[in-house]
């Protein structure tokens, strides 16, 4: 059912966990329908320069996490941006026609991570200098 | 031990027996004739048909091997008793009683009814191990119910209806009732007088059989309608040339069933089912048991929900280790929603996600059972380190 690069990526996960007191953190899914995914980054000068990710999910939604954060991994947030489901979907050699809707994701979750990152922009860069457990500002999407 | 195969779906489907597929085999060259003709090539196929029909009228306790329709298999047996009777009856009542758990082939067929031919169905819920109370049964029973529907053993769960109960409310209330015994054929005792049962599904896959080859027993003065329209074959109730072979092998696994160690080796099968639900149960936290316990449940059935994790991963990952075996979540079932008889027990759809099913037979060894038992908790924790959902 699915390409080798996907069992690939399902085996040896990149960048599975969580990062602490990341600059970005966005989240897709619900348990209602069986997938979720949340990203967690580390922005500098508008770079990702880390980025890890926790995935409940099938096969696809765990690849698809994995292969998200190879592509987003020290890009500036404009190109990191303009990663889409279809791109991640294709770098994993394509995924079966039912997976296409439902646990592809991960570049929506990136996408939420860098919007939500910007529109409180203000609050992350009052608190970068301090770099504080408790001032850092962590952004959750919806 | 080959660690690379081990195959626990044997609800989903079962290999062919050697002695099976050995006892069908001239019937696709040697003895290919039509059993309706009239030459004697077509006697050995037509004798090979009803020694099949006693086979199966004795097997399930009926009087009489005229009670027999052979049919293509447990999806159309359970079409054809539930339109076939329904369709019959319409004119006395458009209701029908049915679970909330049955399999699609019982279900879908009761939504078709409701969405094309304005039968009424009521759905009864079951408790949190899947069982339906009879007084529910009571209870949903109207002057126009013409069918009653309860599947005998649940596929995914293992549940076990109290079916002679059910049938003898059904009875005593003049309503036909059908059960689904695809599941429970040749693993738990199944007569249709002490089920008190009108229509009885049955298919061969489910135990060594071939498939393509199932059948339905239905009650001497039982009106059905036939749902195949064309020659005269099954006594003009399913139109359509035999699938001799498949009858042939329908019958031989049947015997095969019958034989002493056969019918012993359950004893054993339910060992291994118990030994894999205790040490799950001690071994894996958050583990959830779906199903009863005991003799209520299917003798190879286990079912478990693991929360904070993702059926069709685990599945993944025990291929990976040459396990097969099935779940309940929702990437398995080719929708967007996890298992309905899950949902029916009450599991939020999140858990829902998280099931597996392991279906042992007679194949299947202590062997395997404690190496699934060494992997298994491996994979739970490999997926719930990397989900969101669970806080180590
Ligand atoms: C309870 C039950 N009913 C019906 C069926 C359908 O049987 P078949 O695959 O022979 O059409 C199955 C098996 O998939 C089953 O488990």
């Amino acid at each position: 059912m699915y390409s080798d690069k996907v069992m690939e990526h399902f085996n040896n996960p990149r960048n599975v966990g969580e990062i602490e007191n990341p600059d970005a953190v966005g989240e897709v899914g619900n348990p209602v329908c069986g997938d979720i995914m949340k990203l967690f980054l580390k922005i500098e000068d508008n770079i990702i320069t880390d980025i890890k990710f926790k995935t409940f999910g099938c096969g696809a939604a765990v690849a698809t996490s994995s292969m998200v954060t190879e592509l987003a991994q020290g890009k500036d947030l404009e190109s990191a941006l303009e990663i889409t489901n279809e791109t991640v979907a294709e770098a994993l050699d394509g995924l079966p026609s039912q997976k296409m809707h439902c646990s592809n994701l991960a570049a929506e979750a990136l996408q939420e991570a860098i919007e939500d990152y910007r529109s409180a922009g203000d609050d992350t860069e009052e608190s970068e200098n301090q770099k504080g457990q408790e001032t850092k500002k962590t952004v959750e999407a919806k | 031990m080959d660690e690379k195969s081990i195959y626990f779906d044997h609800a989903a489907t079962t290999p062919v027996a050697p002695e099976v597929k050995e006892e069908m085999d001239p019937y696709f060259d040697k003895y290919f004739g039509n059993p309706s003709s009239l030459y004697s090539l077509a006697m050995d196929s037509s004798r090979a048909v009803t020694r099949a029909r006693e086979k199966v009228a004795d097997f399930l306790g009926a009087d009489n091997e005229r009670e027999i329709i052979f049919t293509s298999g447990g999806t159309e047996s359970d079409n054809l008793a539930v339109k076939g009777t329904a369709m019959a009856l319409k004119d006395k009542g458009k209701h029908i009683i049915t679970s909330e758990i049955e399999h699609h082939a019982v279900l879908h067929t009761c939504q078709y009814l409701e969405d094309n031919l304005d039968f009424e169905v009521t759905y009864l819920p079951v408790d949190d191990e899947g069982f339906v109370d009879p007084q529910d049964l009571k209870k949903a029973i109207r002057p126009d119910t013409v069918l009653i529907t309860i599947m005998m053993a649940n596929n995914e769960i293992g549940t076990i209806q109290p079916i002679a109960k059910l049938g003898q409310i059904a009875h005593s209330n003049d309503i036909i009732f059908h059960t689904d015994a695809v599941q429970s054929v040749a693993k738990v005792p199944v007569d249709v007088d002490d089920l008190n049962v009108d229509l009885l599904s049955l298919s061969a896959h489910k135990f060594n059989g071939p498939k393509g080859i199932g059948a339905l027993y239905v009650r001497q003065g039982t009106k059905l309608l036939p749902q195949m329209q064309g020659g005269a074959q099954e006594k003009k109730r399913r139109a359509g040339t035999e699938n001799v072979p498949g009858i042939v092998g329908l019958r031989a696994a049947l015997e095969l069933n019958e034989k002493k160690e056969r019918q012993e080796d359950i004893q054993r099968i339910i060992y291994l089912r118990d030994k894999i639900i205790n040490k799950i149960e001690d071994n894996i936290d958050a583990s959830i048991l779906n199903g009863p316990r005991g003799d209520k449940r299917l003798p190879g059935n286990v079912n478990f929900c693991f929360r904070y994790i993702e059926g069709e991963s685990m599945l993944l990952n025990l291929d990976m280790k040459g396990i097969a075996a099935s779940s309940g979540s929702a990437c398995t079932s080719g929708s967007l929603e996890p298992s309905h008889v899950l949902l029916a027990l009450g599991r939020s759809h999140e858990v829902a996600h998280g099931s597996l099913r392991v279906s042992l037979n007679h194949s299947n060894t202590e062997k395997e059972v404690d190496y699934f038992l060494e992997e298994l908790p491996k994979i739970v924790d490999k997926l719930r380190d990397m989900s969101p959902l669970y806080e180590g």
